[in-house]
């Protein structure tokens, strides 16, 4: 690989490159750390032009967001927001796993078709069945219920969760499976032995992805919660019109709500490609 | 048929290969898709099949007892009204501008990165970071934190060299809305790019190096070929999402001053004006819109996912 035509090049290019790969890094990363930045400082001082970038720090804009300073709590959104994700999650996996697997065997022709029936579903806008689920729930009682979004979530990420699954389990060897049928193992053994720990880290990662769509998601539940099954980004609706100085708490929430997405993101980072391009990109 | 390549995994129980059994067996390993194939089915396709009949009534839910078909009314007013053929207008356009900066921006990033320097990871990292703030708490932190003519960073640093304070969401609102849609999707483009720029093939580029090749003729007659799949799936993918954004439209202007696309569009309509006739079929030209880009990223993906399987 290293030979000596590729060092030809000058080195102070390179450096020259890595330097403006660092600054545009930072260019980027600027908003966020400046959210972060805002939301330690008072309201008064996040509120200053120029920016006061030294002013003291102080965890009001937190304790605004949660609900000490006399606002609506936010525990309630994030707890709904959570049980939406995570149960959601829990079923996409419950029915993607078997329909992967089943995928990944592929015995026929027809079933690459399957497959893209599941992707086409994804490429229809989620506001053109908007109306009739609306008219579905308020007729069924299901308005303001956080199980409905648990159901719409399934049926959001599930086709994304059955191809990415389906491309991590694609990359078992074949050639390991035979060895372990040859030694007689049975199905479950295989799975659980073969199959499961090559595909594990996919697995997860599509998981990840999972929650962070479902944590993220606005429309569904701005138009079919109201009071009591309200999710994270329907409280942070609330903030659309300004409310004299609230800078601080802005960004409190605004960092606070985006963390669990943050994280998973960074922990799915190594298949976030994968999984985002739906298995076509490795 | 490429897709045959894990085939043998079908054959795992080796009992008996009579007639009667391959058929069961075939329903056995059939069986395990039905589930997520039928919940599919039910609550993505039925509720679309719903909007397709309604949006062929003059239906408004204030006025339930009013309601009746219409024909192709619905769609004649959708694409005759004003404010309905701007917001067609103003999908198309925010849809192709966020797409092709975010994809050029993206190109740049991916190539910049594609080169070996100390900290790359670290900078890898700083620059998905924008894709993984929630939505909505994106739109808030420009609305408020950045384009605020008061006190708003952009201000703020246009402050030091003296620069003009503009309200840049009331003077440029199209615009306000995309910068942030591109800094939230570069680096979803950077992604891609990149995983496809690391798929090259090295011996390739080093022997046009080595024929005395320049930078640029590389980039231009091997990188960039390479990259063509690479670049449409991004952009296709893109588009699918960001013709459905509605988080910042919503969050960023309320869909006024003429930035109101059509998922906003129909949402209101329906929302706060109760037009469900009228949403429906603003819906079904959304879908139909989709459709068409659809087909496209269809045959991307799938031209690409042959490629990987027969690589396997």
């Amino acid at each position: 690989m290293s030979t000596v035509a590729v060092r030809t090049r000058p080195r102070r290019q390179g450096a020259g490159l890595g330097l403006l790969a660092w600054l545009v890094g930072i260019a980027f990363f600027l908003p966020i750390a400046w959210m972060a930045l805002t939301s330690f400082h008072s309201e008064a001082d996040a509120a200053t032009n120029p920016p006061s970038f030294a002013a003291s720090l102080t965890l009001d804009g937190y304790r605004e967001f949660f609900g000490t300073g006399g606002g609506a709590s936010p525990w309630p959104a994030l707890i709904n927001s959570t049980v939406a994700s995570v149960a959601s999650t829990l079923c996409v996996l419950l029915l993607a796993l078997p329909a992967a697997y089943a995928l990944s065997v592929r015995p026929v022709r027809k079933w690459t078709d399957v497959l893209f029936f599941f992707l086409s579903t994804k490429m229809m806008p989620a506001v053109a069945g908007l109306l009739p689920i609306y008219l579905f729930a308020k007729n069924a009682g299901l308005l303001d219920n956080i199980w409905l979004l648990v159901l719409l979530y399934t049926a959001m990420n599930l086709p994304i969760a059955v191809w990415m699954m389906q491309s991590f389990l694609a990359e078992v060897p074949v050639a390991v499976i035979e060895a372990a049928q040859i030694d007689g193992a049975r199905l479950p053994t295989i799975l659980a032995r073969v199959v499961a720990p090559i595909a594990l880290p996919g697995i997860a990662a599509t998981a990840l992805i999972c929650f962070i769509f479902s944590w993220n998601e606005l429309l569904f539940a701005r138009v079919l919660t109201g009071v009591v099954a309200e999710t994270a980004p329907v409280f942070l609706t609330g903030f659309i019109t300004s409310q004299g100085l609230f800078l601080a708490k802005v960004c409190a929430a605004s960092l606070v709500i985006s963390l669990p997405v943050l994280a998973a993101g960074f922990a799915a980072q190594d298949k976030l490609v994968q999984g985002l391009s739906l298995g076509a990109v490795k | 048929m490429t897709a045959t390549t894990t085939a043998p995994i079908a054959a795992t129980p080796v009992h008996a290969r009579s007639a009667p059994s391959t058929r069961l067996r075939a329903w056995a390993t059939r069986a395990p898709l039905l589930p997520a194939l039928v919940f599919m089915i039910a609550v993505t396709q039925l509720p679309f099949v719903a909007t397709l009949v309604i949006s062929f009534f003059d239906w408004n839910a204030l006025y339930p007892r009013a309601r009746h078909f219409t024909g192709l009314d619905n769609y004649r007013q959708v694409l005759t009204d004003a404010d309905l053929r701007h917001s067609v207008w103003t999908t198309v356009l925010l849809t192709v501008t966020v797409v092709l900066v975010s994809l050029v921006l993206g190109l740049l990033l991916a190539l910049l990165l594609d080169r070996r320097f100390k900290g790359r990871g670290v900078v890898r990292t700083l620059l998905i970071a924008p894709f993984l703030v929630v939505p909505v708490a994106a739109a808030l932190l420009w609305k408020h934190v950045l384009y605020n003519p008061e006190y708003g960073l952009f201000n703020g640093l246009l402050h030091y060299v003296g620069g003009p304070q503009p309200d840049w969401i009331s003077r440029t609102p199209l615009m306000a809305v995309e910068a942030s849609l591109v800094w939230q999707w570069t680096p979803f483009m950077m992604l891609i790019l990149l995983a496809g720029l690391q798929s090259r093939d090295h011996q390739q580029i080093e022997a046009a190096r080595v024929d005395g090749a320049s930078d640029w003729q590389i980039f231009r007659h091997l990188t960039l070929p390479h990259l063509r799949r690479y670049l449409e799936l991004g952009a296709l993918l893109g588009s699918i999402y960001i013709v459905q954004n509605f988080d910042a439209v919503f969050t960023i202007t309320s869909g006024g001053l003429g930035t109101a696309n059509l998922p906003y569009t129909v949402y209101q309509s329906f929302y706060q004006a109760h037009e469900n006739g009228l949403a429906s079929a603003a819906g079904v030209l959304v879908v139909i819109g989709s459709i068409v880009i659809a087909t496209f990223a269809l045959r991307v993906v799938s031209s690409l996912f042959r490629e990987e399987v027969s690589r396997a």
